[in-house]
């Protein structure tokens, strides 16, 4: 479980967090949301240790990151995978070369047993006959699970994710997105994900953080997000098309009325389709 | 920086690795550079030395210690300012920008022990090992020109060589050498370390580490020179 405890940040005048608190969770993706600028990849920078925040705890199972020891950090930071917006692959190292990179750093295992571990995390995210291919030969979403898998070869206890699916068609983020969410559950990791992508959010959002202007704005699950009354989490969900139908469903259910302007979309639908005229309570009128 | 590495195995393989890229990778254009430079020398100082009291050996001195105190150490480190300190520049600056430092940060490496000190150390020992190719290959330039120009025989130029030849001199190249290696490998490594923005500014980052490597380089040089002459 990390924990973190009022955190702020701020690059010169501009305030990025505003005291943010919250709790993730072992063996539950924890999506942090919000439009670009909200603050999401600071946070998650502040969690891992790449930023000092100005002020707050990141607590990782009860110790602060940052009054602990440059040893004990060394020991959490071990236990930490994390995957990065660009994937982070090192260019002169190929597929294998960069799994494999965390094993021959902190472990002194045989060639062989490294090996092995590196083909049993390339098969778990589904990466076949890459192993001596080169960051600059792979595509876009075999590089996410590359460096997903890079991630998880020394088996963390906690899992970061920097926007995975940015920059990934629609079938591509789904299997990163399951791929996450089946590591999380199989291994009991707590996974952090900092994302803007809803079909992300309702898809594996076991606990959702959005953060708005870097305050914490709302907090909930997936079932939670789209009955939640709170404006500004509206604005951000459904600003996506996918959703605005689920937006007039929920108005249908609570008010037990078609929303005033999705009835004119509707009658200038059916007028186009049907060469008919509807009048304004929807009956057919005259030509 | 001088921490305790987390794995001495791969910070001696990543030092290698850098001794073969500043070394190996660079042999190339110093031996080129080298055997022009003695070439030139020894045409040019023969062009000026038209006094017939003054003896054909001394062409070949002159062009011995222009190459060991200067051509060699000097032009060789301008040149390498400019190869290995841009490559040094723009891949610490890629890694910045793709976060791939940030990745080894996260994996709890200390990412200026293992990637700025091998650099560093590579440089200390390989420039000067490419100094002393640089010096015997002017010289060795300089007896080919002027054998195949007629200015000078091989054996005149062999004696003139070996006559009244100073260790010292090779001692102070070499001094300067190590001096230089640091320059071309820190300076570029600090900016390239550092690095904030996009492409563009590896670019802009990798030009300025060039020429402030050979700025300092120039000024050490005369500092050198000063100091040490």
């Amino acid at each position: 479980m990390i924990e973190i405890k009022n955190i702020k940040k701020s690059f010169g005048d501009k305030t990025v967090l505003k005291g943010i608190d919250s709790v993730f969770y072992d063996g539950k993706c924890n999506l942090i949301i919000g439009t670009s600028g909200s603050g999401k990849t600071v946070l998650i920078k502040c969690m891992v240790g790449l930023f000092q925040p100005d002020a707050g705890e990141v607590l990782y199972a009860g110790n602060n990151f940052f009054d602990i020891s440059n040893e004990q950090k060394k020991n959490i930071r071990k236990e930490i995978g994390m995957l990065f917006q660009g994937s982070a692959l090192f260019d002169s190292l190929n597929v294998e070369q960069n799994v494999m990179f965390p094993l021959e750093m902190f472990t002194n295992d045989k060639y062989s047993i490294k090996k092995k571990r590196v083909n049993e995390v390339l098969a778990r995210v589904n990466i076949v006959d890459a192993n001596k291919k080169y960051p600059a030969e792979i595509s876009g979403g075999m590089k996410k699970r590359v460096a997903l898998a890079r991630a998880i070869v020394l088996n963390p206890k906690y899992l970061f994710c920097d926007e995975p699916n940015s920059g990934l068609d629609p079938q591509t983020s789904l299997v990163i997105d399951k791929l996450i969410k089946e590591i999380t559950t199989e291994f009991n990791i707590t996974t952090v994900i900092n994302t803007h992508d809803m079909n992300s959010v309702m898809e594996i959002g076991d606990n959702i953080l959005y953060l708005y202007m870097g305050g914490k704005e709302w907090e909930g699950t997936n079932k939670d997000i789209i009955l939640s009354k709170n404006e500004k989490l509206n604005d951000f969900i459904f600003a996506s098309e996918f959703l605005k139908d689920a937006k007039t469903m929920r108005t249908i259910q609570e008010t037990g009325e078609i929303p005033e302007g999705v009835k004119e979309e509707l009658r200038d639908s059916i007028e186009e389709n049907l060469n008919i005229d509807l009048d304004k309570d929807g009956f057919i009128g005259k030509k | 920086m001088f921490r305790t590495p987390e794995n001495r195995k791969m910070y001696w393989k990543q030092f290698m690795l850098q001794c073969n890229d500043i070394g190996i990778g660079s042999l190339g254009i110093i031996t080129i550079i080298s055997v022009f430079i003695g070439a030139v020398s020894t045409l040019q100082t023969a062009y000026q030395l038209v006094s017939p009291i003054i003896p054909k050996t001394t062409i070949a001195q002159i062009v011995r210690d222009s190459v060991i105190l200067e051509f060699a150490p000097t032009l060789s480190c301008i040149v390498l300012a400019g190869v290995v300190g841009s490559k040094i520049a723009s891949e610490l600056g890629n890694m910045r920008v793709s976060e791939q430092i940030d990745a080894l940060e996260i994996m709890g490496i200390n990412t200026k022990a293992y990637l700025i000190l091998p650099k560093i150390l590579a440089g200390l020992i390989m420039i000067p090992l490419l100094i002393i190719i640089s010096m015997v290959l002017g010289i060795w330039g300089g007896r080919l020109a002027g054998n195949l120009s007629g200015i000078i025989d091989a054996s005149i130029f062999d004696k003139g060589v070996l006559m009244d030849f100073l260790p010292y001199n090779v001692v102070f190249a070499l001094t300067k050498s190590f001096v230089f290696a640091f320059l071309i490998t820190a300076i570029p490594a600090f900016y390239g370390y550092y690095v904030k923005g996009g492409a563009l500014e590896i670019g802009k980052a990798s030009t300025r580490a060039v020429v402030v490597a050979c700025v300092l380089l120039l000024l050490a040089d005369y500092v050198l020179s000063f100091l040490m002459l």
